[in-house]
């Protein structure tokens, strides 16, 4: 009885593991070509974008914010980084510099939202709200609402979202660098501890002489910048900077960091889990379209999924606080 | 009919190992205004939680109008006729008088609001107490003495036969004050029951039928004000023998370390100076709401400051957040530490190195966790907190050992200056005697500390020099041989009508 309990718990505590393996064996049951490379690659590659923008929205959410512009960054981004290479756009620019401009340009709103939030004490749902709507327009207004064609300078882009490297996908490689950088952040850095911590008990962060404000505005930008990265990876991948891309990006990545594990009012959720957390929802929406399920009826199951992952972990802090009172 | 409205008989309440009410009986007749007197923390808001139904007791029983009653929740308790105002009043600012003096009842059967009806009613409700207030207009734009008297109306639109008042008049002017006392005398009239709870022996004399004290969760007695002086309830509500709990110490006091001058911060703060010095513990007394904790939330930035200059060691300091304080070398201990002092989901090592994490454990922004590990075990060690680990999290200590812990957090720092609120609040014994140990060694390392404490005989037994404040004011400094507690207490109550208000 009491091996029993003890099994439950350990799956409880590590049930992000515990999902993600268990629709791993589902799926390989569920379809034959599930596992393998070309699915499996697909599969990867277009969980980069939301990687790397999941990766961003923990370090937000860790704080008890929430960050609703990066889809919206990151369709501004994949319009700026093919726009800057045409010959007539305002300021003519080669590979890298667009590249580089339109990182700056992500950080800065992402900075926007950090001001707003860590300065001005804006709630941070508000804050990227307004964030979300302007970043979506300037890309509108930047395109004018026409996808831009990567010219011959961006074929490099182009070759990226393609080529592989020691056998993987690049863009693929660009997340886990990603989560790797978060990982390391959460766990080693000075920066991580304290975003937990405030994101715990900012009233006792404070009280301990800390500026929580720097900590703030640092995960809006970081988060900013992330949503570039994911803005670039789309636009390498279909050779088109898009307006209209990555629509409800923010949701899907609040989404796959609460299925890891993290709480919305903060202070709790790994970089490992939310990773987990992006495979799961790519997972369910792969197979779904392996079995051909129409794409409505996915949107109901995803969120019926999501749903019972959430629950899974209310059981589990639920079972904790029995523990300790 | 019975001849008490409230009868509560051998009332007992702990928390946590700590008794808060032993043995108490208490009782109140119809139509009376029964006075409930003692120190911050001696059981008076714990015994009304308790009749309100906030809290549940551990053992004894009461009897309203002779019979015997349960009262599980606050529910129960307005349906029995009891009724409790506390000091924040639980108004709903944006709604109109009428709707919050009838919010638990708006409705008719079928969920639909007549608000002709609701404000006639209203209206006469406020005139039988002898009130003018437009049940339309909206709750937020009255004065808090006009705010008081809604409350009132809605514990009597409730059937309230006894009404509980929390501190009434800590918010009114001496002219509302009296506006209050009209209102409380015309209740008396129609037979409810009053418990008044009050700091303000004055105001009790003139008001009370009958003064009950408490003191150390014991009732201490029972008496007219006819029969006795103000001096005969403070020594009633005080006067017990130091216990043996306070280490000598005997540290040679230095120079002036730290100094506030006419430190201001709206009413809460006012025109505030004091100094202490190298090896000195500094006590700041008071009651509740006597601006204490804003004092020194103020002085430690993290509460803006109107005016006041702030030096150390002769060096003016500019402080505007807490982070300029703890570069100075100043340390606070707030008064709730589970709130504010630590992070109850993260281990003790996380929480002990908060203060310190950049200056002394990180290298290029990396944290140097076995320096840090290191630390933590010496810091565990002298101040002898009981976890199990380092990695052990704050919320699974002990009451004693979180507050060690937030202790330990400003020992890793080089500060000078640590401010400590209500440092052994909810402590048990053996840690407090640790925790006043501590604050010895402290003052042996030549830190100049500040302790603000409501407890009477930890403030005599370890402070070297008591600011008294009421007000946001400094009533009075003592000396340690002007140390006792009725010194504190004269100067801590308002014994002449508060015209200074």
């Amino acid at each position: 009885m009491n091996k029993i309990a003890k099994a439950v718990n350990l799956l409880l505590k590590y049930n992000t593991i515990v999902i993600f393996v268990a629709l791993l064996i589902a799926s390989s049951f569920a379809s034959d070509v599930f596992f393998s490379q070309r699915n499996i690659f697909n599969l990867l590659r277009q969980m980069a974008g939301i990687g790397a923008v999941s990766m961003g929205m923990l370090l937000v959410i860790l704080t008890a914010g929430i960050d609703l512009s990066v889809g919206s960054i990151s369709a501004l981004a994949s319009v700026l980084v093919a726009y800057f290479l045409l010959p007539d756009s305002v300021v003519p620019m080669p590979l890298f510099a667009s590249v580089i401009c339109t990182i700056i340009i992500g950080v800065l709103l992402g900075s926007s939202s950090g001001f707003l939030v860590a300065n001005r004490r804006i709630a941070p749902f508000v804050a990227t709200l307004a964030l979300m709507t302007i970043a979506r327009g300037l890309a509108f207004i930047i395109s004018k609402g026409r996808p831009i064609l990567l010219t011959e300078a961006g074929e490099p882009l182009k070759n990226f979202g393609s080529d592989y490297w020691l056998g993987i996908p690049q863009p693929v490689f660009v997340m886990f660098l990603i989560f790797v950088i978060v990982f390391v952040l959460l766990r080693y850095t000075v920066f991580g501890r304290l975003v937990i911590a405030i994101g715990s008990n900012e009233t006792a962060v404070r009280l301990s002489g800390i500026r929580v404000a720097v900590y703030k505005f640092g995960v809006y930008c970081i988060s900013g910048g992330f949503a570039v990265v994911a803005g670039i990876i789309s636009t390498a991948r279909t050779g088109v900077g898009s307006a209209v891309v990555n629509p409800g990006m923010e949701l899907d990545a609040i989404a796959a960091v609460v299925i890891g594990g993290a709480s919305l009012s903060g202070g709790k959720g790994t970089a490992l889990n939310t990773l987990l957390g992006v495979f799961i929802l790519g997972m369910i929406g792969n197979i779904m379209n392996l079995k051909n399920v129409p794409g409505y009826s996915q949107q109901v199951i995803k969120g019926l999924i999501i749903i019972f992952a959430v629950l899974l972990q209310g059981i589990r802090s639920r079972s904790e606080a029995a523990k300790t009172s | 009919m019975s001849e008490y409205r409230v009868e509560m008989t051998g009332i007992g309440k702990s928390f946590g190992g700590v008794n808060a009410l032993k043995d108490v009986s208490f009782r109140v007749r119809p139509g009376r205004i029964h006075a409930l007197v003692g120190e911050n923390g001696a059981g008076k808001s714990t015994l009304m939680k308790i009749l309100s139904g906030a809290y549940s007791k551990d053992a004894g029983w009461i009897k309203i109008d002779g019979k015997e009653v349960s009262i599980p929740n606050p529910h129960t308790g307005r349906k029995l006729g009891i009724a409790i105002i506390y000091q924040e009043f639980a108004l709903a600012p944006d709604l109109t008088v009428a709707e919050n003096i009838y919010l638990d009842h708006l409705g008719s059967k079928k969920g639909f609001i007549n608000r002709s009806r609701l404000y006639r009613d209203a209206d006469e409700l406020i005139n039988s107490i002898g009130f003018e207030i437009n049940p339309r207009s909206t709750v937020g734009d009255l004065t808090v003495a006009y705010q008081q008297v809604v409350e009132i109306t809605k514990a009597l639109s409730e059937k309230a036969k006894i009404l509980i008042l929390d501190e009434p008049t800590s918010v009114l002017a001496p002219r509302e004050t009296e506006r209050l006392f009209e209102v409380l005398r015309r209740l008396k009239q129609q037979d409810v029951s009053i418990i008044y709870i009050s700091h303000r022996l004055d105001e009790i004399f003139r008001i009370a039928d009958v003064i009950t004290v408490i003191k150390d969760g014991v009732v201490t007695g029972s008496v007219g004000p006819a029969e006795v002086s103000t001096d005969d309830v403070i020594s009633m509500m005080i006067g017990r023998k130091l216990a043996a709990m306070f280490p000598k110490r005997d540290c040679a006091i230095g120079d002036e370390l730290f100094c506030v001058e006419n430190l201001t911060k709206g009413k809460e703060v006012r025109n505030f100076s004091f100094s202490v010095r190298a090896g000195q513990v500094l006590g700041i007394a008071g009651l509740v709401g006597a601006g204490r904790t804003e004092t020194m939330r103020a002085i430690f930035g993290a509460d803006p400051k109107d005016t006041g200059t702030i030096t150390l060691d002769g060096r003016p300091l500019k402080i505007n957040s807490p982070t300029d304080a703890v570069k100075a070398g100043i340390g606070f201990v707030p008064e709730d530490r589970k709130e504010q002092g630590t992070i109850l989901s993260m281990s003790v090592r996380k929480n002990v190195t908060m203060p310190s994490l950049s200056e002394r454990f990180s290298g290029f922004g990396f944290i140097k966790q076995a320096a840090e590990k290191k630390n933590t075990k010496k810091l565990i060690e002298k101040l002898a907190i009981k976890t199990s680990s380092t990695e052990t999290d704050v919320a699974d200590l002990s009451g004693g050992n979180q507050q060690k812990v937030v202790l330990a957090k400003w020992l890793g720092t080089d500060c000078r200056v640590i401010i400590l609120d209500e440092p052994t609040r909810g402590v048990d014994v053996g840690a407090k005697v640790e925790i006043y140990n501590l604050i010895n060694e402290l003052a042996a390392d030549g830190l100049a500390i500040i302790v603000i404490s409501s407890e009477m005989t930890e403030i005599i037994g370890i402070c070297d020099r008591v600011l008294v404040m009421r007000a946001g004011c400094v009533q009075g400094v003592l000396e340690k041989d002007e140390l006792t507690e009725e010194n504190i207490m004269n100067l801590a109550i308002v014994k002449q009508p508060a015209y200074a208000l």
